[in-house]
């Protein structure tokens, strides 16, 4: 009769985890390296439109952001859902722009002060007249660089 | 005196410490990059300066409007949308001279030296009802249009796309097809 017997202990020598504490520092400062702290809290819904031009800003530092789009949902009975502007943190009118601006222009340094670039993250339901009017106080405050944000896509569909 | 071995520290928790921090900084980054459209607003004029009020010739313009509706009228007519990229390429190329179709002008240009370049000019009119996401979908397709004859002359001259270029080469190029798209003050017809 064959019998099960227990041919000794197997031992199975552990694995050295003594080298992971390196390879988690080193994913961890890339992300260290790679990571922008998201500076503010969008407080308006921004659907951003499609477009198939797109180019990538390349230098996120030199961008001041923009959102117009509807308050969320739960800031609407403050604010109600007519599409808004938003620069920092708060919402604010079509005569703060220019001292958004001046505010933003100061917090680069001297070289790169003529290379700012405004980044306007527009709802894709807006409206143009809100756009515009904040184009021409861009225009009034001189930062004439600008960008419409928008997501990248292969090919266009349009639905009027 | 015996030297007395200081005690070893145990490592063990380094790894769950660098677990934390990697989750962390897992979460806050954001890793997804900004695209869009770049455009260069003109500025407000000097009145101390006296405007070039030279009018610029019917023919070279192609006008572009978008009214409250959403609808797209290319020269005055109501045109669909899916046509608009190849009209304006049809219009900047203008590859039988047309005389309804932009003018060219002969100039000398580094890398091309004398070549004929179209003074064609797009003009995009918007209404204050016009939807953003419309607006920004023509205005795609007129850039579309301006890169796909970029980007033919570009591997014509210099047998690679017009991304793979040299600054120097780019703003060739550029020169060639310069085709600037200006928008007009909008009009407020749509205003409640």
């Amino acid at each position: 009769m064959p019998r099960f017997v227990k041919t000794g202990k197997k031992t199975l020598s552990a694995i050295s985890t003594a080298s992971l504490p390196d390879i988690v520092f080193i994913i961890l400062f890339f992300f260290m390296a790679v990571t922008t702290m998201r500076e503010t809290d969008v407080l308006v819904t921004v659907r951003i439109p499609e477009a198939t031009e797109g180019k990538v800003l390349e230098k996120k530092s030199l961008a001041s952001f923009i959102f117009i789009g509807e308050p969320l949902e739960n800031l609407q009975a403050l604010f109600g859902n007519e599409p808004k502007i938003q620069l920092n943190d708060t919402f604010k009118e079509i005569g703060d722009i220019q001292d958004f601006i001046a505010q933003e222009r100061e917090q680069l340094n001297e070289a790169d002060r003529t290379k700012m670039i405004v980044v306007l993250k527009i709802d894709r339901d807006a409206r143009m007249g809100v756009v515009t009017d904040v184009k021409q106080a861009l225009r009034r405050a001189s930062a004439l660089k600008i960008m419409y944000a928008n997501t990248n896509v292969e090919k266009l569909t349009l639905q009027q | 005196m015996a030297r007395r071995q200081a005690p070893e520290i145990n490592a063990g928790s380094m790894a769950d410490i660098a677990f934390l921090l990697l989750i962390f900084f897992l979460s806050v980054t954001s890793m997804d990059t900004d695209t869009g459209l770049m455009r260069q607003l003109p500025a407000i004029p000097d009145i101390n300066v006296p405007q070039d009020i030279s009018k610029i010739n019917d023919r070279n313009i192609l006008e572009v409007k978008v009214n409250k509706d959403n609808l797209l009228l290319v020269e005055g007519e109501l045109t669909n949308f899916a046509q608009l990229r190849e009209l304006t390429y049809n219009f900047i190329s203008n590859t039988e001279d047309l005389p309804n179709m932009p003018e060219k002008e002969l100039v000398n240009l580094p890398y091309f030296g004398n070549v004929a370049v179209s003074k064609a000019v797009i003009s995009l009119q918007n209404d204050i009802g016009t939807k953003y996401g419309v607006y920004i979908a023509v205005q795609n397709e007129l850039i579309a249009a301006r890169s796909v004859l970029r980007n033919n002359i570009s591997r014509e001259q210099f047998g690679v796309p017009y991304d793979k270029l040299d600054e120097d080469k780019k703003s060739a190029v550029d020169e060639f097809y310069k085709v600037p798209i200006s928008e007009a003050e909008p009009k407020r017809i749509g205003e409640k």
